[in-house]
């Protein structure tokens, strides 16, 4: 019966769309000869195409509704089984670390800069992760902090001559004391408000490049950034990328380490208590106000660090590359990965940037599939690709631990 | 012999127990004339409410008579219009809290529930509880990064801490289990004992039982002693279950519209006839 109802939806959805598409899939004028063209077959191919498409959208939701249930008792995803599990996990890392460190040797330069450009995006959406994967602060304004890392190299670089490896943390710091000037304004604001806020944030900080010519030289940008070098030693351009390339590979080592003991403890608690109820969390005794400030400053310390990165690989930063858009790309791969998880967000990050690169061809399609991912994700998937599962704490059972 | 005759003690030993600690309990809440409105409504009018050290005590009313709003008031969700609210807790000084920020309250020793359940789904039991520890503990992102070894300690400390909390309401088992995926009960029990984490002096429980079957309630009713007992914490309940109410509380403080209309032990609020009224109405003589 319900299969029946379900058919009966989906044809209706079909004479629905066929009608919508009436005027511009059927009617076509010729405006010379007068004549209208009825192109009815058209009609009949939106018709089986809508039926498909709504027969097949029921059946998975069905068929969701169904598992939903099953799901739970069966625990651990494949994923999450390989991330678990030792005897998977060890080999699965050494293959991984192996492929790492070949990968600039074996592939050529262009696929290493792709790849650094996707690790830098790695380390923007950790750090994202730790303002709304964990603290639940919807930030949409989060390229500012890339912008603010990469014009601190390429500024301070162009007037005082500062190396790669002193701006390096110097990036950090001006990006994560912007968090706080940031984050002090927005305390009060949570959801749609908190994001509104910080969109118009991101958009400050781009627009004060564009525009204030004598500080950052405006739209033209700052070319020439050079990349780091080695011990003072003169280093080809393309052994400059591989050594680029280790020093990206080793900060995002760097950022997950740091942000994996930080969500394993009390301050990460604090974060996630501050996402789940904020009311309760401050019933618990945590300072909303600084637990808050931590989280954007922390986060915004990545994108910095990202900055600086991303001005030595392309040796030349303009405000062009901090649009919102860039805020959007570095939330979905958060979103997408799967917030407060770190394997799904450096796995979402590497999608969302490889895949784009690599299907180059089908660039025209990149947001409508970017779209429909999306979308279907929050149906099928909201927890993300992988989900975040916490901790599982052992204790002697009978005993008094 | 003198011996013979027994001298005339000064500590009538046919009180009963908890009158004769009653005398010599020093108050750890005061609340004088509280008032809080919102608007033009007044929620809680002149409110004048005592809670002593060791005192399992009940505050009841029906529905809106403004119990929740007195909680949030003392907890510091609310800035109250008027009144004063001093805590003076064991071996501290007394002390006035008005307009204190929620989380400063909790550090101060007076830790809540929630009527509607506010866990942390996200997270396990264990953690709820964990997220208790937060005011008693200091590790800082310096410590959270490096894991140094007092960062370790205090760590292992909260977890053992947090775990001796649970198996104390009998929560042992879910420890693993996301918050979210406990039942009703439970859930209850879970911010008791996440409340109880931040090593308060008062428990403010609002409805513990609410939504509890009977044998639940009962096993509330023990733990609740067995909290007192233990901890030596006290404890203010909101309650609408009247059986709960009357076999553990101490003193019964009766609001209705924001107003105090009765205050005693439960024999007292028992027989209370503006109690009563304000329970089920005015009774019409024929």
């Amino acid at each position: 019966m319900t299969v029946l109802d379900e058919i009966k939806k989906s044809v209706f959805a079909s004479v629905w769309f066929m009608f919508l598409t009436f005027p511009i899939m059927v009617i076509k004028v010729n405006t010379v000869t007068k004549v209208i063209n009825w192109r009815w077959m058209n009609m009949a191919y939106v018709g089986i195409g809508a039926f498909i498409f709504s027969a097949l959208w029921r059946y998975a939701i069905r068929k969701k509704e169904m598992g939903a249930s099953k799901e739970k008792k069966e625990g651990l995803s494949f994923i999450q089984k390989i991330l678990q599990v030792r005897q998977f996990s060890i080999p699965a890392l050494a293959v991984l670390a192996v492929f790492t460190l070949l990968f600039p040797h074996v592939f050529s330069m262009y696929q290493t800069n792709i790849m650094i450009s996707a690790l830098v995006y790695v380390m923007l959406g950790l750090g994202l992760n730790i303002v709304i994967g964990l603290a639940g602060l919807l930030d949409l304004g989060y390229v500012a902090f890339f912008a603010v890392g990469a014009y601190a190299y390429a500024l301070l670089n162009l007037h005082f001559g500062l190396g790669f490896w002193i701006v390096l943390p110097l990036g950090g710091i001006l990006s994560a004391i912007f968090g706080i000037i940031l984050g002090y304004p927005v305390l009060r604001l949570r959801g749609d408000y908190l994001a509104i806020v910080t969109l118009g944030f991101g958009e400050i900080i781009r627009l004060v490049l564009e525009n204030w010519n004598e500080f950052s030289y405006g739209p033209s940008g700052i070319a020439n950034i050079p990349k780091p070098a080695l011990f003072g030693l003169d280093l080809s351009l393309s052994a400059k990328t591989v050594y680029l390339y280790y020093i990206i590979v080793a900060l995002v080592i760097f950022t997950i380490f740091v942000i994996n003991r930080l969500t394993d403890s009390r301050i990460g608690r604090a974060w996630i208590a501050l996402k789940d109820d904020e009311i309760a969390c401050q019933a618990m005794g945590i300072d909303k106000a600084k637990t808050k400030l931590r989280a954007f400053a922390l986060g915004a310390t990545w994108a910095g660090m990202g900055g600086v990165v991303f001005a030595a690989k392309t040796a030349f930063v303009n405000p062009a590359s901090f649009t919102i858009w860039e805020s959007v790309i570095i939330l979905c791969t958060v979103v997408l990965g799967g917030m407060g998880s770190i394997v799904g967000v450096i796995s979402g990050a590497l999608l969302l940037i490889l895949l784009p690169e690599y299907l180059r061809d089908f660039g025209q399609f990149r947001m409508i599939t970017f779209g429909a991912v999306l979308v279907l994700m929050m149906v099928f998937r909201p927890g993300g690709m992988i989900e975040n599962v916490r901790r599982a704490y052992k204790f002697e059972t009978g005993g008094d631990a | 012999m003198k011996t013979s005759v027994e001298p005339i003690s000064l500590k009538p030993a046919e009180t009963p127990d908890f009158l004769q600690t009653k005398k010599i309990m020093k108050p750890i809440l005061e609340v004088n004339n509280l008032t809080m409105d919102f608007g033009g409504l007044r929620a809680i009018d002149n409110l004048n409410i005592t809670i002593n050290e060791g005192e399992i005590a009940a505050l009841i009313g029906p529905n809106g008579a403004g119990k929740t709003t007195f909680f949030n008031c003392i907890t510091g969700i609310y800035k109250p219009t008027r009144g004063d609210i001093f805590i003076s807790p064991k071996g501290g000084k007394k002390e006035r809290i008005n307009g204190l920020k929620p989380n400063v309250v909790t550090r101060k020793g007076l830790s809540r529930t929630f009527q509607n359940i506010r866990l942390f789904s996200s997270m396990t039991v264990l953690e709820n509880v964990m997220v208790g520890c937060h005011p008693v503990t200091k590790v800082g992102i310096a410590g959270a990064i490096f894991r140094n070894p007092a960062a370790l300690k205090e760590e292992k400390h909260i977890v053992d801490k947090s775990y001796t909390i649970l198996q104390k309401m009998g929560l042992e088992k879910f420890v693993n289990e996301l918050a979210i995926n406990l039942p009703y009960g439970a859930q209850r029990l879970l911010e008791i004992a996440r409340a109880m984490a931040t090593d308060p002096f008062l428990l403010l429980l609002d409805e513990p039982a609410a939504g509890m079957n009977p044998r639940e309630t009962k096993r509330l009713d023990d733990l609740i002693l067995k909290i007192r007992e233990e901890e030596n914490i006290s404890i203010l309940l909101i309650e609408h279950d009247m059986k709960l109410v009357m076999s553990l509380s101490e003193n019964i403080h009766v609001v209705d519209y924001g107003k105090k209309i009765g205050e005693g032990t439960p024999e007292e609020i028992r027989n209370n006839p503006v109690v009563i009224k304000a329970y089920l109405g005015e009774e019409i003589d024929a």
